[in-house]
């Protein structure tokens, strides 16, 4: 990327842009091996092939919302509307299937691409606030999603669809791949393009990245765009897993992708965080979820866990100096 | 956009229908009011969907054991308690309040469900107890979840906006900085409208319980976002410092016509949030439209 060395030197004047380094991304790596070896001690049947591949498996599910977040949540904008943008793409994947693999696959992602241009413009060119936008079109989406498909449960048979949702490459199934792939690409362009270093600007200090020139409603809007797609490539990947999905699918999965990205480092007023400590994150709930339950933990203790380990995150996380913006 | 419609339909705006859909607001308009004094200060406050169930299932489990008047005042406590909790996080603690709430949120659903076994409980005979008359009742003609709905809206209107703590409320959200150095303890207040958000949600949880005389786990999950829904409808910012109960309470009786209406209409169920969207868009936009001056950014 020797044709973005310009950009950076320009970028290089913001305080906030070296931050991904930040000690927390590579802390929840040190928890996640941590629980890891614990539960391999503790949890019997643990380290088998069998439950390793389901605890990938559930990396998968909420990786791709986790990835899908990061990029936005660093701008200092949030989405809410995944959930329902993951259930739409699903959906769409399964009913549209008789036109050919090709044809449901591309529609389920352009809707998702077209989803987060939609959240986008909103939230720049309209200039309301990006909870607010995706909280409607969260719910606007559902509607969508519903109206489209009737309140009924779909299903398809495409083996090759099938296929590609449920075959493993040794112990690691084939969605978990994807997910690798698309998070390195990701990781890629956060750390290693002017679009990635621009988000990091936009998101520390959004003013100054104007008086720098930075145009910034194009990179968030990318950044929303980025989103809406993986978050389809993510309903996608379930459909061809369960094959059968509602139009109720992928409710409340926003709140699931958000605790995983601020587990994962990432701060919500923008600037800071890394792809590597949200999966990191997502990788931490799927062991702790696992082991819990090989453990006979009751399923009802799951969440206070969770809520607790957000708590505490934020706790861990607190910067001393913040009286300004310290509560937001 | 309810004349047109009942121009159509005259049954919309008779007096029954109209009676129903406040009876229906009811129980997210009390949480409304509570969610309001939360933003006015420049927060926001996810948990209160779950607090719902937690305090709904509450109620109706200890009013088979400890009788209506105890199960009450539990309830009340622990919409209190859940308030002081998230208060003492955002506002001593200083932790974001969107990601405190939703830690809580998945916290206090945990508690409702370990609280109940995962087993939906409900009152024997609904019609055998007086407690019935928070969710079922009337005052002359006029359902009683609504007269708690507007006595609520009154009293913390006038405290919103005739008492020194509601304007130091405003104050803090307004711009917090400037508040401290005019002496006022932004942590406290802070602290003190969630803990208003808290126990107005167990006052929802009360009469949904009486109003339903059962309690699934769950059943609060989502109003979080409805509530929010009707409040930025009402024209109360995110930002903190504009707002107020009464706009808040007419953004969710609207939201409460438009699905009357399309049901009315007999358009399907999931009509309405397509709606619900265009409405909410629509409105912020002539908001932040009509602040700026242009309509586009």
């Amino acid at each position: 990327m020797s044709a973005d060395v310009k950009p950076a030197a320009d970028a290089s004047r913001f305080r906030f842009l070296p931050h991904m380094d930040s000690a927390s991304g590579h802390l929840i790596w040190a928890i996640t091996v941590a629980l890891f070896f614990l539960f391999v001690a503790i949890a019997p049947g643990f380290l088998n092939f069998l439950n390793i591949n389901s605890i990938l498996s559930e990396i998968a599910l909420f990786g791709f919302l986790a990835v899908a977040l990061t990029p936005v949540i660093v701008s200092g904008n949030i989405d809410i509307s995944v959930g329902s943008v993951l259930g739409m793409a699903a959906c769409l994947s399964i009913v549209l299937m008789p036109y050919g693999i090709g044809v449901a696959i591309s529609a389920a992602l352009g809707a998702g691409l077209l989803a987060g241009f939609m959240n986008g413009v909103l939230v720049e060119k309209v200039g309301i606030d990006s909870f607010i936008v995706t909280l409607a079109t969260m719910i606007g989406i559902r509607g969508v999603t519903f109206y489209y498909i009737g309140d009924r449960s779909v299903m398809t048979l495409d083996p090759v669809f099938l296929a590609i949702g449920n075959s493993n490459v040794g112990f690691v199934p084939v969605r978990t791949i994807v997910l690798a792939i698309i998070a390195v690409l990701v990781a890629w362009v956060m750390h290693s393009t002017s679009h990635g270093r621009y988000t990091f600007a936009i998101g520390g200090n959004r003013a100054a990245a104007v008086d720098a020139g930075v145009r910034v409603s194009r990179h968030v809007i990318a950044n929303m765009m980025i989103c809406g797609l993986l978050a389809a490539v993510g309903g996608v990947a379930m459909a061809a897993q369960l094959g059968s999905v509602t139009p109720a699918f992928g409710a409340q999965y926003e709140l699931w992708g958000i605790t995983a990205v601020v587990l994962g480092g990432t701060r919500l007023r923008g600037g800071t965080g890394s792809i590597l400590g949200s999966l990191g994150a997502v990788a931490t709930l799927a062991i702790l979820h696992n082991g819990m339950v090989l453990l006979q933990v009751q399923s009802f203790y799951v969440p206070i866990v969770i809520g607790f380990a957000l708590i505490l995150a934020l706790v861990l996380d607190r910067q001393p100096t913040g009286i300004v913006k310290g509560g937001e | 956009m309810l004349v047109i419609a009942s121009l159509w339909q005259p049954n919309i705006l008779s007096l029954n229908n109209v009676l129903l859909v406040l009876r229906q607001t009811a129980v997210s308009g009390i949480m409304a009011i509570g969610v309001t004094f939360v933003l006015m200060a420049g927060r926001i406050d996810l948990s209160i969907g779950s607090l719902l169930s937690l305090c709904t299932v509450t109620m109706v489990l200890l009013h088979g054991m400890l009788g209506a008047t105890q199960a009450i005042v539990v309830t009340l406590c622990i919409g209190v308690i859940s308030g002081c909790a998230t208060g003492f996080l955002v506002g001593y603690m200083r932790l974001n309040s969107l990601i405190a709430t939703l830690g809580m949120m998945s916290i206090l659903q945990g508690v409702a469900l370990v609280v109940t076994g995962g087993v939906a409980p409900y009152i024997m005979s609904p019609d055998g107890t007086w407690f019935k008359v928070f969710g079922r009742g009337y005052v002359f003609a006029i359902p009683v979840p609504v007269v708690i709905m507007i006595g609520l809206g009154l009293v913390f209107a006038l405290v919103l906006n005739k008492t020194v703590f509601g304007r130091r409320v405003a104050a803090v959200g307004g711009g917090e900085v400037a508040s401290r150095f005019s002496a006022i303890d932004s942590r406290r207040i802070i602290f003190a409208t969630f803990v208003i958000s808290g126990a107005l949600t167990s006052v929802a949880g009360v009469v949904l319980a009486s109003r339903a005389m059962m309690a699934k786990t769950n059943v609060g999950s989502g109003y979080e976002l409805a509530v929010l829904a009707g409040v930025f409808l009402g024209g109360t910012s995110l930002m903190g410092g504009s707002g107020g109960i009464g706009r808040s309470l007419v953004g969710l009786v609207i939201l409460g016509f438009l699905t009357n209406a399309l049901i009315v209409f007999g358009a399907p169920y999931y009509a309405q949030w397509i709606t619900q969207m265009m409405i909410i868009i629509a409105a912020v936009w002539f908001e932040v439209a009509s602040r700026r001056r242009s309509v586009f950014a």
